[in-house]
């Protein structure tokens, strides 16, 4: 609470300007106690509540992304509950939860090899959208009553014969979220996502960190009241204006340089990418090399080590703990960047250890394809699934940065 | 012997000083070279964006409609989407940053632990992926309070359970808060303990004194926080992808359950699924140029306003 207290002093309002010292007296412990005044209540209350705000969303984005991923989830017995009720209020199209694993009774015959077209979406939408209808949505009335009349049993067991059949898929490599047998592979994804994040960190991590150095202990006053507010203008670039640069002309650019085959490229992607996360990593790791002690440069200088041996040999391990948040929170913007993978990297999820090939990213696909779903089937929850791993990867990232990374800084400076 | 071991010893000394003086150069060059490369590259990007899009940059152009096909014509409701995005982003972001960065400098208590939890909270919002604050408007708004006022208050039928600027407006108003709190928290605390403290021992309340001593001074850095935020919901484009932008529309937002149109989200569209893209390459060169500077001049006012804060402050 408040640690300013409300003094009432008992004497007349006419004698307080010429008295020096208050009677003490009037300083008992009733007169001392914080007066209860309902608009001060309030106004604290409501001020802290608002606070919780922010609190709350974190907690409410996690419960609802993570919500419509749930169907994904239910397999077993809730699901018998769950069909059951959904029976009686059948004529929903928008129920999740088993109607997409119940639909599709007719894909689990399909043999798995029926057809292989890995980039249909996209290029061809007319024939998806004639098929989604046939797989799922808009028709599950009849299919409800089928699969609640007198087979519920079986209805459970195909259910979690279909909730098994999404998660095996989970761990190949093909991402074919839109045909009669859709596998959603996510492991492609996540080496084109580690693979753009290593070339951006590569190329962002090195640069910024030797900027922040050359800012910190080698330019002058002037210098730096002229390099900081200029590379931090870089983090005023919306990414979409950076993917299109990447688009339209680096492209270009290092498909002439290198003469590779695909234009838009998971190299392409980082570089990019490594524009976006420049500033951040820049401007925290800028912080942490100014919070290093002066008494840690001056003993150096005074050992007779040389300006720019104090730089690299005392000042930079000093504040290694904030530039690995720097880098963390680098990896960051560049994992969860969706704008400037959706537009450079290509976004064909192919698997190779080749930088010059089209790679596909959690959240560039994410992107592209929620707009394309239908609310509540499968590929709509897979999407939300990512977009949880993609959340809680943000949040442990936040969360080592903070507290791991400020722990170890307090000790060292205060020298523990 | 004395001497001889001083001669050496300088000799060495000597020797190793200038090699490690090279060496110090070379290093020293280094990190220079990676300050002027990254200058370097900003400027190159925005030469380039400039003069791509000089061409076709005009009044004309920013104030007529897109025609035939979006091949042709200006931007005109892109930018007013924007501007209605960002105006009800702020009317709906700076109150609740404002009074969260209150609480953090004023109410909150040195060690209390849901002060830290704020904190934390604040920053998470500021790293979670912009991508998840659109599903989040998806899920949350659209699909939960749109849908569920629908069937609430109009019998099921759809219109707020679609994308509409409201909820646009509302996910990238989560996105920008943390921006406001940061700055209102650094404005408010560079105002002197003394004001506060006179304030407060002349006999006014807590209350009285944030809204008559420190509000006021803290002014310029709400309105730093106003404009950084701006800048930075005017650029994004992740967030209202599935939330309330539309790829093209033949007439202005009427209402607020009305899909728009958006700056970024147009250079987005004509530079990926446009039908020429080739043809329509000085008409994108110019939008970024258009949204660039909206960016750029807002960012660059938030620096100057801040650090005039900053100095006075000192």
């Amino acid at each position: 609470m408040g640690d300013i207290c409300v003094y009432t002093i008992s004497i007349p309002k006419y004698k307080r300007m010429n008295s020096q010292l208050p009677n003490k007296q009037t300083f008992t412990k009733e007169s001392l106690k914080k007066q209860f005044r309902l608009s001060e209540f309030l106004a604290e209350k409501i001020i802290s509540t608002i606070a919780f705000l922010s609190i709350a969303i974190i907690f409410l984005i996690f419960i609802f992304v993570f919500k419509e991923s749930l169907p994904l989830f239910s397999f077993g017995n809730k699901e018998k509950a769950k069909t059951e009720i959904q029976s009686t209020t059948a004529n929903k199209p928008e129920t999740y939860g088993s109607t997409t694993e119940e639909l599709k009774p007719e894909t689990y015959g399909a043999e798995p090899t029926e057809e292989l077209k890995p980039e249909t979406y996209g290029s061809e939408p007319v024939s998806q959208n004639d098929l989604k209808p046939e797989t799922y949505g808009d028709t599950p009335k009849e299919d409800l009553t089928v699969a609640s009349a007198d087979e519920t049993m079986d209805a459970v067991s195909e259910n979690k014969e279909g909730a098994d059949k999404t998660w095996s898929t989970f761990f190949t490599t093909e991402w074919v979220p839109v045909s009669d047998n859709p596998r959603f592979g996510l492991l492609g994804l996540l080496i084109g996502t580690l693979k753009v994040t290593i070339i951006a960190m590569l190329i962002a991590g090195p640069l910024a960190i030797f900027a922040a150095l050359y800012t910190s202990c080698f330019a002058s006053k002037r210098v730096k009241e002229i390099i900081k507010p200029i590379i931090e203008m870089l983090a005023a670039f919306p990414s979409v204006v950076i993917g299109f640069f990447a688009l339209m002309v680096l492209a270009s650019f290092f498909q002439n340089v290198f003469g590779y085959d695909s234009r838009l490229n998971a190299f392409i992607g980082g570089v990019a990418m490594a524009l976006a996360a420049i500033p951040i990593i820049y401007t925290i790791s800028e912080d942490a090399l100014a919070a290093v002690p002066k008494t840690y440069t001056e003993a150096s200088l005074a050992l007779g080590a040389s300006k720019w041996q104090t730089a690299f040999f005392v000042i930079l391990p000093a504040a290694t703990p904030g530039i690995f948040a720097a880098l963390l929170l680098g990896v960051g913007r560049v994992f969860g960047e969706t704008m400037i993978a959706l537009m450079a990297t290509g976004n064909a999820a192919l698997v190779s250890a080749n930088p010059f090939e089209s790679v596909r990213t959690f959240a560039a696909t994410i992107g592209s394809e929620m707009s394309e779903t239908v609310f509540g089937d499968t590929h709509y929850s897979v999407l939300f699934f990512i977009g949880s791993l993609l959340f809680i990867f943000s949040f442990a990232l936040n969360a080592v940065a903070e507290f791991y990374v400020k722990g170890k800084l307090l000790k060292k400076f205060q020298g523990k | 012997m004395d001497k001889v071991l001083k001669n050496t010893g300088v000799h060495f000394f000597s020797s190793k000083k200038s090699a490690s003086d090279i060496k110090g150069k070379i290093f020293v060059g280094v990190t220079q070279l990676a300050v002027i490369l990254i200058i370097a590259i900003l400027f190159i990007i925005l030469g380039i964006i400039v003069y791509e899009g000089r061409a076709k940059f005009s009044w004309e152009f920013i104030s007529s409609f897109p025609t035939n096909g979006m091949t042709e014509g200006g931007i005109f409701p892109a930018l007013i989407g924007t501007f209605i995005l960002v105006i009800v982003m702020s009317i709906a972001a700076v109150p609740f940053g404002t009074i969260t960065a209150l609480y953090l400098t004023e109410y909150a208590s040195e060690n209390s632990k849901f002060a830290a939890a704020v904190r934390f909270s604040v920053r998470t919002l500021a790293v979670v992926p912009s991508i998840i604050f659109g599903l989040f408007g998806l899920g949350f708004f659209i699909q939960f309070l749109g849908a569920g006022a629908d069937t609430a208050f109009n019998g099921g039928q759809l219109r707020w359970g679609q994308p509409n600027i409201l909820w646009a407006s509302l996910t990238m108003s989560l996105l920008t808060l943390p921006v406001i709190i940061v700055s209102v928290e650094e404005a408010l605390k560079t105002i002197p303990r003394e004001l506060r403290e006179a304030s407060l021992a002349l006999g006014a309340t807590k209350w009285q004194t944030i809204k008559k001593v420190v509000l006021p001074g803290s002014v310029s850095g709400i309105m730093t926080g106003t404009i950084l935020a701006v800048s930075r919901g005017a650029g994004e484009v992740a967030p209202i992808l599935f939330t309330g932008a539309a790829y093209y529309l033949a007439t202005l937002p009427g209402s607020l359950s009305d899909q728009f149109m958006n700056l970024g989200y147009h250079i987005y569209i004509m530079s990926t699924q446009s039908s020429d893209v080739e043809k329509t390459m000085p008409i994108q060169f110019a939008t970024t140029l258009v949204l660039l500077i909206l960016t750029l001049s807002l960012n660059i006012v938030a620096v100057i306003i801040r650090s005039r804060i900053r100095r006075k402050a000192k």
